[in-house]
């Protein structure tokens, strides 16, 4: 059975010899186009009215007496019509035409085309240089589909012209740009009309660097995926006319009369995360982002770079589309500065992220960023800027003051003060500015509903030891909305908010949980292969290229297939129940559906299956539509074999397919929390106020870690009495168990089936514990100086040291502090930030100066890298007179004993000079360094380390606390030097991550795994060097392979390794791969 | 094939189903066109093709074979594509050496959001094997452990 059978009278007609069967009441022009048949045309448009005015489409019609010329586009099929499509007769008549029209407007392009490819050059007759080729469909639209009429052809012969009535702007026009989208000549027939200019409809998505229609899909990836109407500018919002887009959808799902809705949500706790709003550059004219079409900002040049934007990855400038030689960078546009003293905190890496990007697409760009410190205090982001300045991106240390345009060139010339203090211009062919994070504009509006206090510039306030609790409890926030911030941090941030909204709803977790009721799984063991496949027209959007019922009629001829039928649109819900009939009716164990991407339709067709009994693996997609017919539109015939071929690939592979069932496994719902610090008590605290049994290990005498040394943070909070309050709340836990002094000895298992063996000191016997996921909460630890005089003067100090000395009553204040930056930190092998070094400096520093308002403060840094709001502590540090004196790695000061102090020699660049500061305190900032058990528990945990020691997440932006290896997570300063907040932070984040998997009772192997052959496996572990899961594992003694089920991913990249053929890869076996290359 | 009796090169895309395939999707919503010569066989992961199956496309009349995954980086099970980069270095060597002419057998990253590169990418692989011309059974039957 097929589709068209159901459909209206069909007539039989001949296009160029080849019998044609259509539907009546259709032209030659939409059956010639139905079958591939290529007709020229001007004024024809499938949304208006066949006008018949051109003549363009004239075929041969053979009336049986005589033949006749006639125009296509409005000319009815009639049962026997033969028609010729390019015959000579035909290609003279459209010559002329093309001819007059060349004539008449010599500069269109669309007429050049079309000259040249019916060989018409310099036409007979006078040139008239108009550029109007009088099609009419401007007008026509107008009246026919906006519902305005505001011009009309007028005139006849050689005078005709589009006017309005007497020839003055229209008052009726609505300015809705029809007339300018339709326009074959591309001209802007607004102006004539209306006497306005047309406006572009700007791309949001693409920050008006494109236009968009008024329905549109906002951007490729959106989800869902479906077109939205903005109604504010749609014409049909406006005068109830055009409907275009209803009359193109053929499965009629565009409905103008959908309303907002207002949906009633009864919870128990609200996280908001709305976002940041980009700096408005217009606020800084001077800086030209509006005046001049080569500035742009940071954003849109991230669209510029991408495949996918407006100019498909090419780099070019917006005034002219050309290359851009020199590209300049500004940082801190709308940061670090009076009105917005706060550093946004990403822009830094993402300048440096654009300049590579942009060299690595045109290697003759050059790229200079004008900043005034780096701040590249993320993980890897030091040997990130490292490699771009390797690279050749230049930086410069200045802030510009001015943009000039050169009038021609349309260069822009930057003014800026030199290191060296004097003035410089330089030019360039665009300029990036690098704008900063700002709160999203409705922030006020969120903060009145969800009754949560914002500070002056709208950013979320937050708690100060609960970083995503808002001022009101049960709202919970995440993301830069709180404060600037990067991917990673946003992303643990999201997961801690999580973890404290399950705190509070603890109690009632699984509550709103139905479980559906499956059918008993077929057992199909011995049945021989019988297929059903359903082939899917998709409205048009298949069934309009590929000839749908020949696929379907194909596939029922294809071996073990037992029935084959094609639908209109086989994902409705109507053809699930009629697949569902049809496995029942036909006793169909394979199914086959060829239609769309399986990416996006696969999971809804195998739960179809799985609802009639079969198991969902028993399935195959056959992609005849994103990879066929929207991709070979013009070409019928050959996409119509392609579908049949990839049909019958698919049929192929579907015959050796095998039910899959995944494999099942208890979950032990016990954590482990290795280290005692503040990072391991808030997870342990989390995961236990979640409902769940902990166990924490700490290996030394007692809990709090290194935040043990500090007794307030840079915003002033008692960092002391918080740990003091954490500890007794984890003591106080009954699912809290604590062991100090203990270490771990062995671990054994995986995801929710962990065994550790643990040592305690003074104890003879071991402890096993058996646990369904462990968090990594190891610390790390300051690293001594070896320079600088430490261990050597008593005058010298770390920053640590410091800290815990400062606030006890017998502190002598100095009369000169000198203060030095990154001591260990961003050279040779440690090239990276320890981050909070700069914070702390300060914030001893002006804990000095509280102290002792003359004491003389000297910081002598790298880069100052204060990020987020902790900034306005650096302002306020310059405020009090406390001097910063910057160093490079060729000059870095030198220290020598000097009676009872020290005296510090630096070269200051600003006053170029050397300066020797005779000080009683030297503060040195110590590097963080990982700890040294970091490798040692590595290899128990079988999870990786970065090149400096820290703990290695599964993906540095989107998985910042969990490891390739399932039920393993990460917290604290062992991923990465951080601030008691985002320690904080981390540690929640965690043990939200560990709670998903000990929420569960089980856990269900992903089941398209690899599975091994054991009398092909030789032993020689090839498979298990590529694994990246640590899911294949060598058995020495039986010389033999296995792979964990529970922690397998079914990349197959073990099987592909395997010189003996000995894995497979269920779903997609080699045999299965082979059948479908001998079929392709 | 349209009245044309011309011969088309038959060309096979090994594509990972999280990049390459969604690429080719894309290009597909997008509706940007790209010539019908190629069969698309997806699988979870670049690392999944064994080199054995680039050598069977060829000996079941492929003129051509197009390897692709995710960009270095990007993998979703974080090293496949390397691991296929090593091992696909290693075989185009080899069969090139075998005298196989370098344009039947490529390989190419294309991200899920690259769909205007994939279709640009199928016509250049189009062209490539057309310009080499047919296969003309270059590959013999070899014994494998597989058969």
């Amino acid at each position: 059975m097929t589709l068209s059978e159901n459909s209206g009278e069909m007539l039989n007609i001949t296009i160029n010899g080849s019998p044609v069967k259509a539907e009546a009441g259709k032209t030659i022009l939409e059956v010639a186009k139905d079958i591939g048949v290529d007709i020229p045309t001007l004024c024809y448009n499938p949304m208006l009215e066949a006008y018949g005015g051109c003549r363009l489409c004239v075929v041969e019609a053979d009336l049986g007496r005589r033949k006749k010329i006639v125009t296509s586009c409005n000319y009815e099929i009639w049962e026997g019509l033969k028609v010729e499509t390019d015959s000579q007769r035909v290609r003279r008549s459209r010559r002329m035409t093309i001819e007059l029209l060349l004539a008449r407007c010599p500069e269109v392009e669309f007429i050049k085309d079309l000259a040249l490819k019916y060989g018409v050059h310099d036409p007979r007759f006078p040139l008239d240089h108009d550029d109007c080729l009088l099609c009419g469909l401007c007008v026509r639209i107008c009246n026919e589909r906006m519902g305005v009429g505001a011009a009309s052809l007028v005139g006849r012969g050689a005078e005709a012209k589009m006017d309005t009535p007497y020839h003055i702007d229209s008052e009726v026009c609505i300015t809705c740009g029809a007339c300018v989208s339709i326009c074959p000549a591309q001209t802007p027939r607004l102006k004539k009309i209306s006497g306005r200019e047309p406006i572009m409809q700007e791309s949001e998505f693409e920050l008006g660097l494109k236009a968009r229609p008024n329905i549109y899909i906002p951007f490729a990836q959106a989800l869902p995926n479906i077109p939205v109407i903005d109604r504010d500018n749609c014409v049909h919002f406006y005068n109830d006319a055009c409907r275009a887009c209803q009359d193109a959808c053929p499965a009629g799902a565009i409905d103008y009369t959908q309303q907002d809705e207002l949906i009633d949500l009864k919870v128990g706790a609200v996280i908001l995360a709305p976002g940041f709003c980009a700096y408005d550059a217009d606020q800084k004219p001077e800086m030209g982002l509006v005046k001049y079409p080569n500035v742009i900002s940071s954003l849109q040049f991230e669209r510029i770079l991408s495949a996918s934007g407006p100019f498909l990855g090419k780099v070019v400038r917006p005034s002219d589309k050309r290359k851009p030689d020199r590209i300049a960078f500004i940082q801190c546009i709308g940061s670090r500065e009076r009105e917005n003293n706060f550093c946004s905190s990403v822009c830094c890496m993402y300048a440096i992220k654009e300049a590579i990007i942009a060299r690595e697409h045109e290697a003759s760009i050059t790229c200079s960023i004008f900043f005034m410190d780096i701040r590249a205090h993320g993980k890897g982001f030091d040997l990130y800027y490292e490699r771009a300045r390797e690279l050749g991106i230049e930086f410069v240390r200045s802030r510009p003051f001015r943009v000039e345009e050169e009038r021609d060139s349309r260069n822009l010339t930057l003014t800026y003060e030199g290191e060296d203090g004097g003035y410089n211009s330089r030019e360039f062919d665009m300029l990036v500015l690098s704008t900063g994070l700002q709160p999203p504009k409705t922030s006020g509006e969120i903060a009145a509903k969800f009754g949560i206090e914002t500070d002056c510039r709208g950013f979320a306030l937050t708690r100060p030891f609960e970083p995503v609790s808002t001022t009101r409890d049960g709202i919970y926030v995440c993301g830069p909305f709180s404060e600037p911030k990067d991917i990673p941090e946003t992303v643990v941030e999201a997961s801690s908010a999580a973890s404290c909204a399950m705190v509070a709803l603890s109690e009632s977790r699984g509550e709103d949980v139905t479980i559906f009721e499956l059918p008993p799984e077929r057992d199909i063991t011995g049945e021989p292969p019988r297929i059903g496949i359903f082939v899917c027209h998709c409205g048009k959007n298949i069934g309009g290229v590929v000839d749908v019922p020949s696929v379907s009629n194909y596939a029922a001829g294809l071996p073990n297939v037992v029935y084959a039928e094609d639908n209109l649109y086989t994902c409705s819900s109507d053809t699930q129940a009629k697949i569902k009939d049809k496995i029942k009716e036909h006793g169909l164990n394979r199914v086959i559906v060829a239609s769309c991407s399986p990416r996006t339709h696969e999971p809804l067709f195998q739960e179809t299956l799985r609802e009639a009994g079969l198991n969902p693996h028993l399935f195959e997609m056959a992609n005849i539509r994103d990879q066929c017919s929207w991709v070979h539109m013009h070409e019928k015939v050959l996409a119509t074999e392609k579908a049949k071929d990839l049909v019958r690939m698919a049929a192929a592979k579907v015959r050796l397919s095998q039910p899959v069932t995944s494999i099942r496994l208890p979950v032990n719902k016990r954590a482990l929390i290795i280290g005692g610090g503040i990072a391991g008590l808030t997870s342990a605290v989390s995961i236990a106020g979640q409902g769940f049994e902990t166990v924490l290990v700490e290996k030394s005498a007692g809990l709090g870690g290194n935040a043990r040394e500090l007794t307030t943070d840079l915003y002033g909070n008692d960092v002391a009495s918080h740990l003091d309050a954490l500890i007794k709340e984890a003591e106080r836990n009954d699912l809290i168990q604590i062991m100090i002094n203990s270490e771990i000895e062995h671990v054994d298992g995986f995801i929710g089936n962990f065994n550790t063996r643990i040592k305690t000191a003074g104890k003879n016997d071991y402890t096993e514990i058996e646990h369904g996921v462990a968090l990594i909460a190891t610390g790390a630890v300051a690293s001594v100086p070896g320079e600088y005089l430490y261990g050597r003067n008593r005058n010298v100090k770390t920053i640590l040291e410091l800290s815990g000395e400062i606030d006890r009553e017998d502190f002598i204040v100095p009369e000169t502090a000198v203060f030095i930056q990154c001591v260990g930190s961003r050279e040779d092998a440690n090239m990276y930030c320890s981050r909070v070094c700069c914070r702390a400096s300060i914030r001893n520093a002006l804990k000095l100066k509280e102290k002792e308002e003359k004491t003389n403060i000297f910081i002598l840094y790298r880069d100052i890298r204060t990020y987020g709001f902790s900034e306005e502590y650096y302002t306020l540090a310059r405020e009090r007179g406390i001097n910063f004196i910057r160093y490079d790695l060729e000059n870095k000061p030198e220290v020598s004993a000097n009676g009872s102090g020290v005296s510090v020699k630096i070269y200051d660049s600003i006053l170029k000079t050397g300066l020797n500061i005779k000080a009683d305190l030297l503060v040195l900032a110590s590097r963080i360094a990982p700890n040294p058990d970091n490798d040692e528990l590595s290899k128990y945990f079988k999870v990786p380390l970065s090149s400096e020691k820290f703990f290695l997440e599964s993906h540095v932006k989107l998985k910042p606390v969990d490891f390739a290896t399932d039920g393993v997570f990460v917290c604290g300063l062992a991923h990465y030097p951080k601030n008691i907040r985002e320690s904080i932070s981390q540690a929640m984040a965690a043990g939200s991550r560990a709670v998903t998997v000990l929420s569960r009772d089980t856990i269900d192997a992903a089941g398209k795994v690899a599975v091994v052959r054991e009398n092909r496996c030789s032993g020689c572990g090839a498979c298990v060097q590529v694994c990246a899961y640590n899911a294949v594992s060598l058995d020495e003694e039986r010389q033999l392979v296995t792979v964990n089920e529970a922690l397998c991913k079914g990349c197959g990249a073990c099987a592909a390794s395997c010189r003996g053929g000995a894995i497979s890869l269920r779903g997609f076996t080699d045999e299965q791969i082979l059948t479908m290359l001998k079929n392709f | 094939m349209d009245g044309n009796s011309m011969w088309e090169p038959k060309i096979v895309a090994f594509l990972c189903n999280w990049c390459s395939y969604a690429g080719a999707d894309l290009a597909g919503v997008s509706r940007i066109q790209y010539g019908p010569n190629i069969r698309i066989i997806r699988v979870p992961c670049s690392g999944r093709i064994n080199p054995l199956y680039i050598l069977k496309a060829f000996q079941n009349g492929a003129d051509g074979v197009l390897v692709s995954g995710c960009h270095p980086g990007d993998c979703h099970y974080i090293s496949g594509n390397l691991v296929a980069r090593r091992k696909f270095t290693l075989l185009k060597n080899f069969l090139v050496y075998t005298g196989l002419e370098p344009e039947r057998i490529q390989f190419s990253w294309v991200s899920a959001s690259e769909g205007q590169r994939f279709a640009a990418l199928m016509d250049k692989v189009i062209a490539d094997v057309r310009k080499t011309g047919p296969m003309e059974n270059q590959i013999k039957e070899p014994r494998l452990a597989y058969d």
